[in-house]
C-alpha cells in the first residue's frame, strides 16, 4: 500500500519540477524547477478558470447541498411514519457511480432530447438551453447532478449521528420552551461536532475530487476544467505532459492537506479520549 | 424496484384534536415527498426513457405518453455495448479486490489494535491519509509505475501491470485498505484482552486468535464493509480510465464513457446501458441496504 498510495504521491511532487514526456526514460528528464507551476499559473489558458470552478464546486456543495443533507436528517429524525421510504429515496443516488451520475443527467440536459428543455418547450433551434455546452452555465449544470448525489450521503451520515446522540437533550430543550430552531442550534449542532467535522472534511474532499461528471460530459473541457480535469488531460491528451500534470496534482495535493488535517486532528483528539 | 410511495398517514401517538400540530406534520410530509419525487426523477426519467423506442420518441417527444413500451433499447445496449463482457471485468475485478482488501485489512487492523496508542498516531496517519487523498494526485507516477514495473505472465500478459485485471485489483485493493483497516482496528480494540489471554493459554496461535475469536466477533462489521468495497471499486471510474488501454478490458462503469456516442446512437440506448450497469448496485442497495449504511456511517462514528 505504501508503495502505491505514498510512493506515487511523493513522486507527483518530485514529477511535478521536471519536464518530461513520460515515454523516454529516467535520463530524458529535464529539470525546470517550478517552471511547470510558472506556465500553470501564467500561460496555461484554463487554469484560472478551473481554480473558480473548484471554489463554485467547493461552494455549491458546502453552502446548499451540504445544508440541505443536514435539514433533511434533522427532519427524518422524528421516526415519522414512511421515514423509511424518504430515506431510501435520497439515499439511492449515493449507491450510484459519479460517472453513472453524469449520464443520467445528460438524459435531463440533453439540447434536443434532454427532459429539461422538452419540459420548457425550447426544442428548437435557436430556442434551445445547451445546459452542458454553454460555457456560462454548464459548471452550475453539472454541480447540480453531483448535488443530486451528495445531498443523499450528508443526509445519511447526520442522520446517523442524531440517532447515536443522546435524545433527552434535545427534549429536555424542548421542555424548556426552545423552538425547533434553537434546539437544534444550541442542542443538537454542539453535540454533534464530531459528527460536523466529518460532513465539512467530507465536502471539501468530494469538492476536490470532483472529476466524473465534467468528464464524462466533456472530458472537462469547453467550461468544465477543474485541476483534476488538468491532471488527466495532461495525462491522457494528445501530448502527455507528465510535469505540467504533476504540478496541477500537486496543488490538489497541498489543497487536500487541509481536511485531512482537520479530519486527523478530530480523530486523534476522539482516540485520546477513549484510551 | 417499486417506487409506489406509501400514503403518509398522520402519527396516531395519542389522540388530540386535529389542528396546528397535525397540519404542520401534514406539511412536512408534503414537502418529504415532493423532495423525494424530485430525488427519484432523474432515474425514473432513465427508466422510462430506456423502454421507450426511438421511433416512439421521436414522434410524440420524450415528455409524452408512451405509443409502446419495449425491451429493445436494452438488447440493443447489451448487444452493441458488449455489456456481458464488461461486467465479466468488474466481477473479476471487483470480488478479489474487496476479499484482499478484507483479509488484509483484518489482520492490519489485528496488528494495529494490539499496538500501544503512539504507533496508532503514525498508522492513523498513514492508513486514513492515504484514503482520504484525491486519487488524481497519484495517477501520473502510478501510470508511470505501472508501465514499467515488471510482472510474471499469470498475472499480467504483457509483462507489466498496465492494462491488466491484477493491476486495477492491486490499486483498487491498496486504496480502500486504509479505511478498512482503520474501521476493523477500531472495532477490534473493543474485545476484552481478556478474552485472547485466555485463548493463547490454551495455546492458540496468533493466526488461530484472528481467525478463530477476531473474525467471528468483527463480523457485521466485516459484512457492512463488504458491501460497501463492493460498491465502491465497481463504482471505480478513474483507476480503470487511466491504467486501462483495451476497451474489452475496462470495468462496466468505465466502459459506458466509450460506449456512449461511438456505439450507442440515441439516447434511449444511453439510458437503457445506464440503467443496466446501475443494476449490480441498485439492488446491492436493496438486499444489503442495512449493511451499507452502517458501512458509510462507520468511517463517521468510529476512528
Amino acid at each position: 500500500m505504501g508503495g502505491f498510495i505514498w510512493l506515487p504521491a511523493v513522486a507527483s511532487i518530485l514529477l511535478s519540477l521536471v519536464a518530461w514526456d513520460g515515454i523516454g526514460g529516467i535520463q530524458q528528464m529535464r529539470f525546470v524547477g517550478l517552471g511547470n507551476y510558472a506556465d500553470l499559473l501564467t500561460i496555461h489558458p484554463t487554469f484560472w478558470r478551473a481554480i473558480a470552478n473548484g471554489l463554485i464546486w467547493l461552494a455549491g456543495l458546502g453552502l446548499v447541498a451540504t445544508p440541505l443533507g443536514v435539514l433533511f436528517a434533522v427532519l427524518l429524525d422524528r421516526r415519522m411514519r414512511g421515514s423509511a421510504f424518504y430515506e431510501s429515496a435520497l439515499y439511492l443516488p449515493v449507491v450510484l457511480s459519479l460517472a453513472l451520475v453524469g449520464f443520467i443527467w445528460q438524459l435531463q440536459y440533453a439540447p434536443e432530447q434532454g427532459f429539461l428543455n422538452q419540459l420548457l418547450g425550447r426544442t428548437t433551434q435557436g430556442q434551445l438551453i445547451d445546459w452542458l455546452g454553454d460555457r456560462e452555465i454548464n459548471i452550475w449544470a453539472a454541480l447540480v447532478a453531483g448535488g443530486w448525489r451528495h445531498v443523499g450521503y450528508i443526509t445519511l451520515l447526520y442522520l446517523a449521528g442524531l440517532r447515536s446522540a443522546d435524545p433527552t437533550l434535545r427534549e429536555a430543550a424542548a421542555m424548556d420552551g426552545a423552538t425547533e430552531w434553537q434546539a437544534f442550534r444550541w442542542v443538537t449542532l454542539p453535540v454533534l461536532r464530531p459528527v460536523n467535522v466529518v460532513i465539512v472534511v467530507v465536502t471539501a474532499i468530494e469538492a476536490l475530487r470532483a472529476f466524473d461528471i465534467p468528464w464524462v460530459i466533456n472530458r472537462g473541457q469547453n467550461g468544465l476544467e477543474l485541476l483534476s480535469t488538468i491532471v488527466a488531460n495532461g495525462l491522457l491528451g494528445e501530448a502527455t505532459r507528465v510535469g505540467y500534470a504533476s504540478a496541477a496534482a500537486t496543488i490538489l495535493l497541498l489543497l487536500s492537506v487541509v481536511p485531512i488535517a482537520l479530519y486527523l486532528r478530530r480523530a486523534l483528539r476522539g482516540d485520546s479520549g477513549a484510551a | 424496484m417499486s417506487l409506489a410511495a406509501p400514503i403518509p398517514l398522520p402519527e396516531r401517538e395519542t389522540p388530540r384534536p386535529v389542528g396546528h400540530r397535525s397540519r404542520r406534520r401534514l406539511a412536512l410530509h408534503g414537502f418529504l415527498l415532493l423532495c423525494c419525487a424530485l430525488w427519484l426523477f432523474p432515474l425514473a426519467w432513465a427508466a422510462y426513457t430506456s423502454l421507450r423506442p426511438f421511433a416512439d420518441t421521436a414522434a410524440r417527444g420524450y415528455v409524452s405518453l408512451p405509443g409502446q413500451l419495449t425491451l429493445d433499447n436494452y438488447a440493443a445496449a447489451w448487444r452493441d455495448g458488449e455489456l456481458l463482457g464488461h461486467f465479466a471485468v468488474s466481477a473479476a475485478v471487483v470480488v478479489p479486490a474487496v476479499a484482499a482488501v478484507l483479509l488484509l485489512g483484518a489482520a492490519l487492523a489485528f496488528v494495529v489494535s494490539r499496538f500501544a496508542w503512539r504507533w496508532n498516531v503514525a498508522l492513523l496517519v498513514f492508513f486514513t491519509a492515504a484514503n482520504l487523498l484525491p486519487p488524481h494526485v497519484l495517477i501520473v507516477p502510478l501510470w508511470r509505475l505501472y508501465l514499467s514495473l515488471p510482472v510474471p505472465p499469470p498475472l499480467s500478459d504483457n509483462g507489466v501491470l498496465f492494462d491488466q485485471l491484477a493491476g486495477l485489483v492491486v490499486i483498487n485493493a491498496c486504496f480502500q485498505l486504509g479505511f478498512t483497516t482503520f474501521v476493523l482496528a477500531a472495532f477490534m480494540k473493543a474485545v476484552p484482552t481478556e478474552v485472547l489471554e485466555a485463548a493463547r493459554l490454551d495455546g492458540a496461535s496468533i493466526g488461530r486468535l484472528l481467525w478463530s475469536i477476531m473474525l467471528p466477533l468483527t463480523r457485521p462489521a466485516l459484512a457492512a464493509l463488504a458491501v460497501l468495497q463492493a460498491t465502491w471499486v465497481y463504482n471505480d471510474f478513474l483507476w480503470a480510465l487511466v491504467l486501462t488501454q483495451t476497451t474489452a478490458r475496462r470495468p462496466a462503469t468505465t466502459a459506458l464513457a466509450n460506449l456512449s456516442g461511438e456505439f450507442f446512437t440515441d439516447y434511449n440506448v444511453v439510458a437503457a446501458a445506464s440503467i443496466l450497469i446501475a443494476l449490480p448496485t441498485l439492488l446491492l442497495f436493496l438486499v444489503g441496504r442495512r449493511q451499507l449504511k452502517r458501512g458509510l456511517t462507520l468511517g463517521a462514528t468510529s476512528g
